[in-house]
C-alpha cells in the first residue's frame, strides 16, 4: 500500500523486531518496531499521539482504549505487532472537518468529563457500543462502558453523554466513525 | 511497563505455527488474543523466548454444531461467543460465563482457546468445561490427540499439552433434549476473577430423572476443579431441595480455597455451597423449558 509515514527503517534484521504497517486515523504508516513494543507505547511514543493515555498499564482501567478495525481493544494490552495491517483510531481521529465526533459533543454538551483523564478512551469504548447497539438503554450503557474506570466517578453524566450521541447519531446516519 | 524481548513469528498456517513450537522446545508460547499473557509478561510473570502468534492463521474462529458436538475454533473471541445464537439458545452457561469474564473490551481479544487452556484458576471456562464434559482437541508435529477436559488440568498455569502443541479445536457434547446448564460467578467488580463461581449442568429423562451431571468450581483451588462426587450424587436424583443440599455440600467439600484479598477459607467454601444450590437449580430450571 501506499506510505503516508515512512519513518526510518531498522537495519537491523532480528526476529525481535519487525516492520509494521498500520493505517492510524487514516494515515498509513510504516515502521519498524521492537515486537515487545506495546501498542499504546507505538502510539504515544512513537507516532506522538498522546491523547490515549496511559491509566493503570494493566488491562484493568481503559484509559488507553482505542478502535482496532472499529472495535474497542486496549492499547496497554497488545503489542504494536498485533496490528499490522490493520486500522486503528484514536481520539486525535474522531474530529472530522473541524467538526466534533457526536460521542465528543456528547460529552461536551452533558458534561461527561471532569479531569478528563478517562476521556479519549471513554469515547472510543463509546463508539465501539454505538456501532453495536445504536440506542442503548442506560443498563446496557453501563454495561458496555464496564471496562471504562472514571476515578472522578461522574459515570452520570457519561451515561447522559452517550444517550446525546446515540440521538444524535440517528438523527444523522452519516454522523457515525 | 514494556514485556521482555522475546522473539516474533506470525506464522501463517498450524502446521508452520507447530514447527515453530517445536524448534524452540518450551521457549516459546502461542499468543492468541494475549490479554492474559501479555499482562503477566509486563509484570514479569511469564517471560517466553519467542511468541508465536497465530492470529494470522485462517479458520480457526468458528461455532459449529454437527451430529455429535459443538465444536468451538481456538481463536474464537469470547464476544463472539457471546453473541452466538446457538451458544444464547442451546448452550446457556457459555452464554453466562462469557459475559462475565473481564471486561466487554478484553472480550474483544480474549479468545476461548486461550481463557480454556492459560491455567489460570480464575479463568472461567475451564469449570463450564468440567461441567459440559468437553474435550480439547491438540495438534503436535506428530499429529491430533483428543484429551478430556477434566484431565487436562495439572496445577496452575500447567497442562498436559507437550510445548510443540497447540489446542486446536473445543468440543463439547451436542445439547439433546432435556439439556439445561448455567454459569454463575460472585465476583467483588467487574473484571475481578470470582471470588468463586459455579458451572453446572445436566441432562433430565422424560421423567424429569437427573441422567448426567456436572459441576465446576472456579478459582477454589490451583485449578477448576471438577465437583465430581457431587455430580454423580445427582445422577439418579429428581433435583428436590434436600438432593441440592447435599449436592452442594459435596460440592464445598472439593473446594480448596485459599485465603487471600478476596476472603477467608471459609468464606469461600460457603459461597461455593451457595452458588451451587442456586446454579444446579438454573440449570435444572433451564432443562425444563425455563429460561
Amino acid at each position: 500500500m501506499a506510505i503516508d509515514v515512512e519513518e526510518a527503517a531498522s537495519t537491523v534484521s532480528s526476529n525481535s523486531t519487525r516492520t509494521i504497517h498500520v493505517t492510524v486515523n487514516g494515515v498509513r504508516h510504516r515502521s519498524t518496531v521492537d515486537a515487545r513494543m506495546l501498542l499504546v507505547s507505538y502510539l504515544r511514543e512513537r507516532l506522538r499521539l498522546t491523547g490515549t493515555h496511559i491509566g493503570c498499564d494493566t488491562a484493568h482501567c481503559g484509559a488507553c482504549t482505542v478502535l482496532v478495525d472499529g472495535v474497542p481493544a486496549k492499547s496497554c494490552n497488545l503489542l504494536a505487532v498485533m496490528v499490522d495491517g490493520r486500522n486503528v483510531l484514536t481520539v486525535e481521529g474522531l474530529e472530522t472537518g473541524g467538526k466534533l465526533h457526536p460521542v465528543q459533543e456528547g460529552f461536551t454538551k452533558e458534561h461527561g468529563l471532569q479531569c478528563g483523564y478517562c476521556t479519549p478512551g471513554m469515547m472510543l469504548a463509546s463508539i465501539g457500543l454505538l456501532s453495536k447497539n445504536p440506542n442503548p438503554t442506560e443498563d446496557e450503557i453501563r454495561r458496555g462502558l464496564s471496562g471504562n474506570l472514571c476515578r472522578c466517578t461522574g459515570y452520570v453524566n457519561i451515561v447522559k453523554a452517550v444517550q446525546y450521541a446515540a440521538k444524535k447519531m440517528q438523527e444523522t446516519p452519516k454522523g457515525g466513525a | 511497563m514494556y514485556p521482555p524481548a522475546f522473539d516474533y513469528y506470525a506464522p501463517a498456517t498450524l502446521e508452520e505455527a507447530i514447527g515453530l513450537l517445536d524448534q524452540h522446545q518450551g521457549e516459546a508460547k502461542v499468543l492468541a488474543g494475549g490479554q492474559s499473557l501479555i499482562g503477566m509478561m509486563k509484570l514479569r510473570l511469564a517471560q517466553p523466548a519467542a511468541l508465536v502468534d497465530i492470529n494470522r492463521i485462517p479458520n480457526l474462529a468458528y461455532i459449529r454444531e454437527d451430529g455429535t458436538f459443538l465444536r468451538i475454533g481456538p481463536l474464537t473471541r469470547i464476544n463472539d461467543l457471546h453473541a452466538s445464537d446457538v451458544i444464547r439458545t442451546r448452550y446457556p452457561i457459555l452464554y453466562d460465563a462469557s459475559g462475565e469474564i473481564a471486561d466487554p473490551t478484553v472480550r474483544n481479544w480474549g479468545t476461548v482457546g486461550g481463557n480454556a487452556s492459560h491455567g489460570d484458576p480464575g479463568n472461567d471456562l475451564p469449570a463450564c468445561m468440567f461441567a459440559l464434559n468437553a474435550e480439547y482437541q491438540a495438534q503436535g508435529p506428530k499429529g491430533s490427540r483428543t484429551i478430556p477436559a477434566r484431565s487436562f488440568y495439572q496445577d496452575s498455569f500447567t497442562n498436559v499439552l507437550a510445548p510443540n502443541e497447540v489446542l486446536t479445536e473445543v468440543h463439547i457434547p451436542k445439547a439433546g433434549k432435556g439439556s439445561g446448564n448455567a454459569y454463575s460467578k460472585m465476583e467483588r467488580k467487574v473484571g475481578d476473577f470470582a471470588i468463586a463461581a459455579v458451572g453446572a449442568h445436566v441432562v433430565l429423562d422424560a421423567n424429569g430423572t437427573i441422567t448426567t451431571a456436572g459441576i465446576g468450581l472456579t478459582n477454589v483451588g490451583p485449578t477448576a476443579i471438577y465437583a465430581a462426587k457431587a455430580s454423580e450424587y445427582l445422577v439418579g436424583k429428581t433435583g428436590t431441595p434436600a438432593d441440592l443440599d447435599r449436592a452442594a455440600d459435596l460440592a464445598a467439600e472439593a473446594a480448596q480455597p485459599i485465603a487471600d484479598n478476596r476472603g477467608p477459607v471459609e468464606f469461600k467454601r460457603e459461597m461455593v455451597r451457595v452458588w451451587t444450590r442456586r446454579t444446579v437449580r438454573r440449570a435444572l430450571e433451564r432443562a425444563k423449558g425455563g429460561s
